[in-house]
């Protein structure tokens, strides 16, 4: 099962690394890592996607909130939380066939951010889900190239708090 | 002992304040460190000439391993944060055993290393390693130094960091231009972390429902793990159990945190723990764990593991609780003060039935070995050495068969009293272990149990121990092998001796060359004797036993079996 963990960091040099050298030290399966600094500039967020078991999540936590440079870890397991993937895809696009794209596009809610003869560049936000099928719906016209940012995520304030576990 | 900076003529723009390398002697002196262990090196020149005149005992290893081994043993022996120096690039990256051995087994150390000036950091400079890279998997925590005014702070947290909660290594990267720029030091205030929390005071409700479950409980057994001699827990442990008439295990660690000689210790559990230990875990319908962490070692197959019982698990480390094994009740807290709340809480309960099981479990499995034999049995010359010092010796080890045999045949009877690398399994441990407990216990006498192979590893060291006069004893069980590896390919690879065999020198010709006393013993019958010259001697002897060269451990889990289903006992039968 999928869970967004979100930790909060010291802004310090070598806290990413620590971070993930504990997640392949102890074999702990990432998903996706997104990191960036929060308004207080003296700490940073990251979110990450972990794939397993209650009880090797539980570790994850643990062992994550072990760490000295990490402040804060939640789970956001059977939370309501908002969950963003951002992605710019490159989908070629020879003539005959831009006005489809320019309508899928549209259909996504997507934005063009580059074109070239050949080519658009697409700009993609919306929970994982939204963009898997964005990417799945672009193949029969040739994916360029792909960049995510990997899931970043916020509790909703007035939503359901009691699964909290922080 | 804050240097002020006299702006002398000429002076220029630089900042008033103390040389970072008199901050380090300062912050060291502060912490009340009395004893540092270390390797010079360039970049750590300017801290050198600081120590020169400062008030701390300065002892140097013949090798950075052996250093750090030294600090950390100093620590196991006397309850204090063990300290070690190294410079920067091979004196850093020869720490990293020393430093994953104590984190393994949860020992305070701080480690400082010198670094390459910060502008040439990344450059692949002359003796640059990535320190803090290398050694972030190994210790609690650690730390590069890049500004001057941030050093007196980070040492101090660094010490509260190794000495508390689940103590740890942790090691100061200090380039040396920081180690020569000058900063203001500030007061010692209340440190402060905001990623640091330590929960000491065990959840009420917690302690409750162990305390209920202990007093509903036929068949308990304690599970006591290292947790309980660092927390300086024994004499709460004992009234635990005493009170609420619980029998004792202890792990490898855990030896010395309970006095064996008492009727209800059940000695060491696990793969070479005792028979009666390990059928009482496996009959009990409770198991009480106390700083123990289930490591394979102890539990063997998993799933089999105490699978009757319920299980208690008091830590301080949450990240401990139901990693390998499901804790039914969670205590996170410091042992010793949810043992005071848990014996406050637990009745009396008579539970006859139980130990007269385990005492049938002990009379019919005693922990043996063939007594008759021509050959030095190991296990004789450790029992005759319990003899001679009436069990007061601190004994430490290698790592191997004969670490083993230190376990099952001195008995322990304090905390502190048993030093041996245990999480790791770092051979090569004993001497420069030795000799750091021996600086932390001058007036004791402590004695390196140690094999051939594991002593030939840092065998070098012997020439610390004659520099600082220092009157370590090694008791060398000499088989010509690596014994354990040897005993494995015997059981399980058809004999098929692999590489498991050394040339050893003779040792004690070499420990005469190094300074020390040497005594070479082949004969049964000349055990007692150079045992008792060994402990007469005060300067480093080392007395090498050329014992039985195939005698095995016993009794064996192998690995993958249920810790009930032992190898040897019929062995033991036999001897009966």
């Amino acid at each position: 099962m999928k869970h967004i963990i979100s930790a909060l960091v010291q802004n310090k040099p070598g806290v990413l690394a620590h971070t993930a050298g504990m997640f392949a030290a102890r074999a702990f399966n990432i998903d996706s890592l997104a990191v960036g600094r929060t308004d207080d500039p003296s700490l940073s967020r990251m979110t990450i996607v972990v794939i397993g078991d209650d009880r090797v999540v539980e570790q994850v936590r643990k062992q994550l909130a072990k760490i000295v440079s990490v402040v804060k870890v939640q789970d956001f397991v059977g939370q309501d939380v908002v969950a963003r993937d951002l992605m710019l895809i490159s989908i070629a696009a020879p003539p005959d066939k831009r006005p489809e794209i320019l309508a899928l596009i549209e259909m996504f809610n997507a934005k063009v951010v580059d074109t070239t003869p050949k080519s658009v560049m697409v700009e993609v936000c919306g929970p994982e889900s939204k963009i898997e099928a964005f990417m799945d719906s672009c193949r029969p016209y040739g994916i360029k190239s792909v960049v995510r940012t990997g899931t970043v995520a916020m509790a909703r304030q007035g939503g359901s708090q009691q699964n909290s576990n922080s | 002992m804050a240097e002020s900076s006299s702006p002398g003529a000429g002076a220029t723009s630089e900042p008033t304040g103390t040389q970072g390398c008199q901050i380090i002697v300062d912050m060291l002196i502060e912490q009340g460190v009395e004893v540092m262990f270390g390797y010079l090196g360039g970049v750590v020149l300017p801290l050198f000439d600081k120590l020169y005149d400062a008030p701390i005992r300065f002892i140097i290893p013949r090798h950075e391993q052996g250093g750090c081994h030294m600090a950390d043993a100093y620590a196991r022996a006397s309850g204090k944060v063990g300290v070690v120096v190294a410079t920067s690039g091979p004196g850093a990256t020869n720490l990293v055993t020393g430093l994953a051995t104590a984190m393994m087994d949860s020992i305070p150390i701080v480690a400082f290393t010198g670094q390459v000036r910060t502008e040439l950091i990344g450059n692949d400079a002359f003796q640059e390693a990535d320190t803090t890279g290398i050694t972030r998997p190994v210790t609690k925590h650690n730390v590069i130094v890049k500004d001057v005014n941030e050093l007196a702070q980070t040492i101090r947290e660094a010490f509260y960091i190794a000495s508390s909660g689940r103590p740890g290594p942790v090691l100061i990267d200090i380039p040396v231009d920081v180690q020569i720029k000058r900063a203001v030091v500030p007061p010692p205030t209340k440190i402060k972390m905001p990623g640091y929390h330590i929960r000491t005071k065990g959840h009420s409700r917690q302690i409750s429902m162990a305390a209920k479950a202990i007093n509903e409980s036929q068949r308990p057994v304690l599970y006591v793990g290292g947790g309980v001699i660092l927390s300086g827990a024994s004499e709460e442990l004992r009234k635990l159990a005493l009170k609420a008439n619980v029998p004792v295990t202890t792990t490898l660690l855990g030896l010395g945190s309970y006095d064996q000689s008492r009727a209800e210790s059940l000695d060491m559990l696990g793969m070479h723990g005792t028979a009666y230990a390990n059928y009482a875990v496996q009959e009990s319908d409770l198991m009480i764990a106390i700083g123990a962490r289930f490591e394979d070692r102890v539990t063997g197959k998993i799933k089999d593991f105490a699978s009757k019982a319920k299980v208690i698990h008091v830590d301080i480390d949450p990240a401990s609780i139901s990693k390998n094994v499901r804790a039914d009740i969670p205590v996170v807290g410091d042992a010793k003060q949810i043992l005071v709340e848990l014996t406050e809480a637990v009745e009396h309960r008579d539970r006859t039935e139980w130990f007269e099981k385990i005492g049938e479990w002990k009379s019919k499995f005693p922990v043996t070995y063939d007594r008759e034999a021509n050959t030095i049995k190991p296990q004789y010359v450790i029992e005759e050495l319990y003899r001679q010092t009436e069990g007061n010796a601190t004994i430490v080890t290698g790592v191997g068969q004969h670490q083993m045999w230190a376990a099952q045949f001195y008995r322990y009877d304090r905390p502190r009293q048993f030093i041996t690398s245990g999480g790791l399994g770092t051979m090569g441990f004993g001497l420069p272990a030795a000799i750091g407990a021996q600086i932390a216990l001058p007036d004791q006498v402590v004695i390196d149990i140690d094999g051939d192979s594991s002593f030939n590893m840092t065998l070098t060291e012997l020439s610390t121990a004659v520099m600082y006069d220092l009157p370590v004893k090694i008791c060398l069980l000499n088989n010509g092998y690596m014994g354990m590896v040897r005993q494995w390919q015997e059981l399980f690879y058809g004999k098929r001796y692999s590489q498991s065999s050394l040339k050893n020198p003779d040792f004690a010709t070499v420990a005469k060359a190094l300074g020390a006393v040497g005594i070479k013993v082949e004969k049964k019958k000349d055990v007692p004797k150079a045992l008792g010259k060994m402990l007469a001697e005060t300067r480093p002897c080392l007395v090498d036993f050329h014992i039985d060269r195939e005698e095995n451990v016993w009794p064996m889990v192998a690995a993958g079996k249920a810790i009930h289903e032992m190898d040897g006992l019929d062995i033991f039968e036999s001897m009966a």
